[in-house]
């Protein structure tokens, strides 16, 4: 059984509100970098800066691949795709902006969050995402939420982005 | 085993090489000795149609019904490695002899690179002890032709030939110094004694571990060339022409070698020579997967080679199939290709790749087949030719050309494994074999 | 992508397509090498032993570097001083490896099929860090990355391996890494160091310099083992520098560019001038430096593929 939960009017309401708040609560995008976890996080992180630098300059955005990251190598039947990273700037004293399209139990972020500290020091990391969907394994916790959606543990969540998917939404399917 | 003073073995096809025929008939054997050869010799006897170990005979006469299988004369087999002395960790005479048996053989050359070497006569005396003791395929010693087979001095092969020596060799190595194999090749004359030459340039051979081509460049093995082997038949060929001696080319390998051959024996100058089972069996491609059973020295060489050693037995070229049964521990093998010690193990293996690489596949008819087997290696000899006529002894070997059996490390009665053949399917398989007065059971290998 | 092999032997076993997969990933590795903390936890926990039977402090080392940037312990087992002195077989090696439980091997030995020996023996994976004569795929598959980086197109690109061909591993995987990406090798050398039917395994066999130096794009200049002298394979050091060796006056008469490489160490002065290697058509650094990431894909690849013993989970 598959629902749809959010269209495509929805995620660019939600994509807005995010924004506004970065904005708010950062006061300016002055020191403000973006990066999203490839690959429709990445895509999203685009979609925010877009919004953001409209009568500004340009805000900093990056991509990263947490693949090499991952705790689960072993247990994955299929050698994974490495995609890399792009980040071609400075991150180090940046208000850092992680965007990824879900988070579910939160080993994803802290992935990420492991590597970006690998390629320096930023000043600060916040954390926004489209959908949270709850049953954290981690005590991570986002800054920013699109929408918040009570699932089951073997639900699946799946979010299509047009850039990547040719389509928009976000469908919860239950088993 | 059976011990029967009288049996019958009724209704097989005989093989008698000697006289190139072959032909229904039941053989009547008493006391080991053939008496009767006629058809359907009637014996009231109580019908066993195989025979059974520790089972008690209800009469002393026991029938055979071997029906579509053949009886030939035993094996002789001009080319094996027993170890013993100095290695019975790998071969005794015991194992190696019972082994020789079960693939058909019931005589066996033993090879004198063995610690000490078989180059005096105390060392020739322990083996026909040890043989006659256990009793079973007769051991025929082939003694050191130079001291310590070092190539350097003859040995003293008057008191080798006094003990019983029936050839001698330096197997293993080559005579390499013209000089010493020309003054064996003469000094043997003195006893009529065959000379069985190891035929490598060392120099070429050099420190390869097999063929030299496009396999062992592949693999980055260290090649040794066709030429290593046929420059080495060449010159001993020239030099037993030269000194009118007997020379005995052993484990031909190569198609140069088979041209010499060629050449000499159209020239008529007298040789003989041997081939063994993997050389008109398998390729150096075997090579590929770094298995060191397929480690022998002559390496294996390419299809044109193996079909060379074919067309060359066809053709008479080649005299006799011998194996070169060289057994090595596990522990030996199971290591780099280029460590491996050369050899594998032939005997159990030997009937069927010949079976079925020459005669089903034409290059011999069964009889031609069995004499390369048989009276060939023994005229080499000069043994008794091998026969099945009433009045001889019953050295005999019974097999079945229509079995497919597959060779099991469990059937192995040598004491080392190191075969490539193990787990591969055969055809021809020997069933009975009969000497010295027993009978011997080897359907269940 | 797909990688379906259990270990790395040879170039002989692997697909065009695996080797393509295995340079995407290179070029993410050398993104990673260029970052400010150059290591990522990807093979954490995991244990790789480098069993070298041979003297070979570049490759050890490019192997060892490459485990660590991977997060990976390496483990250098001391095959030159203990095993090879006390008589252990690489039998008796292999089973006391199996049983520390260790997720890969690198191997490096004298002898040919060293590496084949150990992965038809053991559980764990098998890297082939070359085997006498035979093989050395990760130096072949980290020239085929430098030079598809310099040069983008490998279809129609000539390349010219030069000198001791019959002893070189690195020889047998270059023709075969390079053939299968649509290059086409020519080998150049005295004709007492090139081996029977070479020419058979897809290669043009040269034995002038100076005509096919100028046809080819690309030079991978092997060592020239100065023992080999000794045993008689060319009459001297001098003859062979005339006939074979790289040296900056070949250099000047070229016609078009040519790219050099080198597997390393390099015998000065003898089958290359140091002014060759230094000048801007050489890029035996980069082979140095490309080798490191190559590694790590590797590893990479056989530590996280399919696992044949446990069954799939479901990814988190």
């Amino acid at each position: 059984m598959t629902q749809a939960i959010m269209g495509s009017a929805e995620i660019k309401k939600a994509l807005n509100r995010i924004a506004s708040e970065i904005k708010k609560r950062n006061k300016t995008v002055e020191n403000l970098a973006f990066i999203g976890i490839k690959r429709r996080g990445a895509t999203l992180a685009q979609r925010l800066v877009k919004i953001l630098s409209k009568d500004e300059k340009t805000i900093p955005v990056g991509a990263i691949d947490i693949t090499l990251y991952r705790d689960d190598l072993q247990l994955i039947a299929e050698t994974p795709i490495v995609r890399g990273s792009e980040i071609n700037f400075d991150i180090n004293d940046k208000i850092m902006v992680l965007v990824d399209d879900v988070i579910f139990t939160g080993r994803t972020i802290r992935a990420a969050l492991t590597e970006i500290l690998d390629f320096g020091r930023p000043k600060s990391i916040q954390l926004a995402v489209l959908v949270d969907r709850g049953h954290r394994e981690l005590p991570i916790a986002p800054d920013y939420v699109g929408k918040r959606i009570k699932t089951n543990k073997d639900d699946l969540v799946d979010i299509y982005v047009e850039e990547e998917d040719n389509k928009e939404g976000v469908y919860v399917s239950r088993k | 085993m059976l011990q029967n003073n009288e049996l019958i073995l009724s209704g097989g096809t005989i093989i008698d090489p000697l006289n190139r025929r072959m032909f229904q008939s039941d053989i009547y054997i008493e006391d080991g000795v053939i008496k009767k050869i006629a058809k359907n010799l009637a014996v009231k006897v109580h019908k066993t149609s195989s025979p059974a170990k520790g089972s008690k005979p209800e009469s002393n006469i026991k029938e055979f019904d071997i029906k579509g299988k053949y009886v030939a004369p035993g094996f002789v087999d001009l080319h094996a490695h027993l170890r013993e002395p100095g290695r019975e960790d790998e071969e005794t005479i015991e194992t190696g002899s019972y082994a020789a048996l079960s693939g058909g053989f019931t005589k066996v050359c033993c090879m004198p690179n063995t610690e000490p070497p078989i180059d005096n006569e105390g060392v020739v005396r322990f083996i026909l002890q040890e043989s006659a003791r256990v009793n079973f395929a007769s051991v025929l010693t082939v003694g050191a032709a130079t001291k310590g087979r070092k190539g350097e001095e003859i040995s003293e092969i008057g008191s080798l030939v006094k003990a019983g020596v029936v050839a001698v060799s330096d197997d293993g190595e080559p005579i390499s110094n013209p000089f010493v194999m020309r003054r064996v090749l003469e000094y043997t004359k003195a006893f009529d004694l065959p000379v069985m030459s190891h035929c490598e340039v060392k120099a070429l051979s050099e420190d390869g571990v097999m063929n030299e081509g496009i396999v062992s460049t592949r693999l980055g093995l260290r090649g040794i060339p066709d030429v290593s082997e046929a420059a080495m038949v060449y010159q001993h060929i020239l030099l037993a022409d030269y000194t009118k001696s007997r020379l005995h080319l052993a484990h031909i390998s190569s198609k140069k070698s088979v041209e010499i051959i060629r050449w000499a024996k159209e020239k008529g100058i007298d040789i003989t020579c041997e081939t063994c089972p993997h050389y008109f069996s398998l390729t150096d491609a075997f090579c590929s997967t770094f298995d060191t059973n397929y480690k022998v020295n002559p390496p294996l060489q390419t299809q044109a080679d193996v079909e060379a050693i074919r067309q060359g037995l066809s053709e008479g070229l080649i005299d006799a199939i011998a194996t070169d049964h060289a057994p090595h521990l596990a522990s030996e093998k199971e290591v780099e290709f280029d460590l491996a010690p050369f050899g594998m193990i032939g005997f159990q293996t030997a009937f069927a790749l010949g079976y079925e690489e020459l005669v089903v596949k034409k290059y011999l008819n069964m009889v031609d087949y069995i004499a390369k087997l048989t009276v060939e290696p023994a005229k080499i000899l000069k043994l008794e030719p091998p026969t099945i006529e009433i009045d001889k002894k019953a050295n005999l070997v019974i097999f079945d050309t229509k079995i497919k059996w597959t060779f099991k490390r469990e059937s192995i009665h040598s004491k080392s494994q190191n075969s490539p053949f193990i787990g591969k399917e055969l055809i021809g398989k020997v069933m009975l074999v009969i000497t010295g007065g027993r009978g011997f059971d080897f359907s269940k290998d | 992508m797909k990688f379906n092999q259990k270990n790395l032997l040879t170039i002989a076993d692997i697909s065009k397509s695996e080797i393509l997969a295995i340079l995407d990933l290179t070029a993410t590795f050398r993104q990673v090498l260029d970052r400010p903390i150059p290591v990522v936890p990807a093979l954490r926990g995991k244990t790789i032993v480098n069993l070298f039977f041979e003297p070979s402090t570049r490759t050890a080392t490019s192997f060892a570097i490459a485990a660590r940037r991977l997060s990976a312990d390496c483990v250098n087992f001391a095959a030159m001083t203990s095993a090879v002195t006390k008589g252990e077989t690489l039998l008796d090696t292999a089973k006391n490896i199996e049983a520390m439980k260790v997720a890969g091997v690198v191997i490096r030995s004298s002898h040919p099929g060293a590496a084949h020996f150990l992965a038809q023996r053991l559980m764990a994976f098998i890297v082939n860090a070359g085997d006498g004569a035979h093989e050395h795929p990760t130096q072949a598959l980290s020239d085929v990355f430098t030079i598809k980086e310099r040069i983008k197109k490998m279809d129609g690109l000539k390349l010219l391996i030069l000198g001791d061909i019959t002893h070189s591993r690195v020889a047998r995987s270059d023709i075969s890494a390079f053939t299968k990406l649509g290059a086409g090798v020519a080998i150049c050398g005295p004709p007492t160091l090139i081996p029977p039917g070479i020419e058979k395994i897809g290669c043009e066999v040269f034995y002038k310099l100076d005509h096919i130096l100028s046809e080819v794009d690309v030079v991978q200049v092997l060592r020239i083992q100065l023992e080999r002298q000794q045993k008689g394979l060319f009459p001297s050091i001098r003859e062979y520098r005339a006939l074979y060796g790289l040296t900056k006056e070949r250099l000047t008469k070229l016609k078009k560019p040519l790219t050099i490489m080198h597997p390393g160490p390099v015998n000065w002065g003898v089958e290359m001038d140091h002014e060759v290697s230094v000048s801007p058509h050489s890029v035996i650094l980069e082979q140095v430096k490309n080798g490191v990431a190559l590694r790590m894909a590797i590893l990479y690849l056989l530590a996280g593929g399919e696992y044949p013993k446990s069954s799939s989970t479901e990814p988190s």
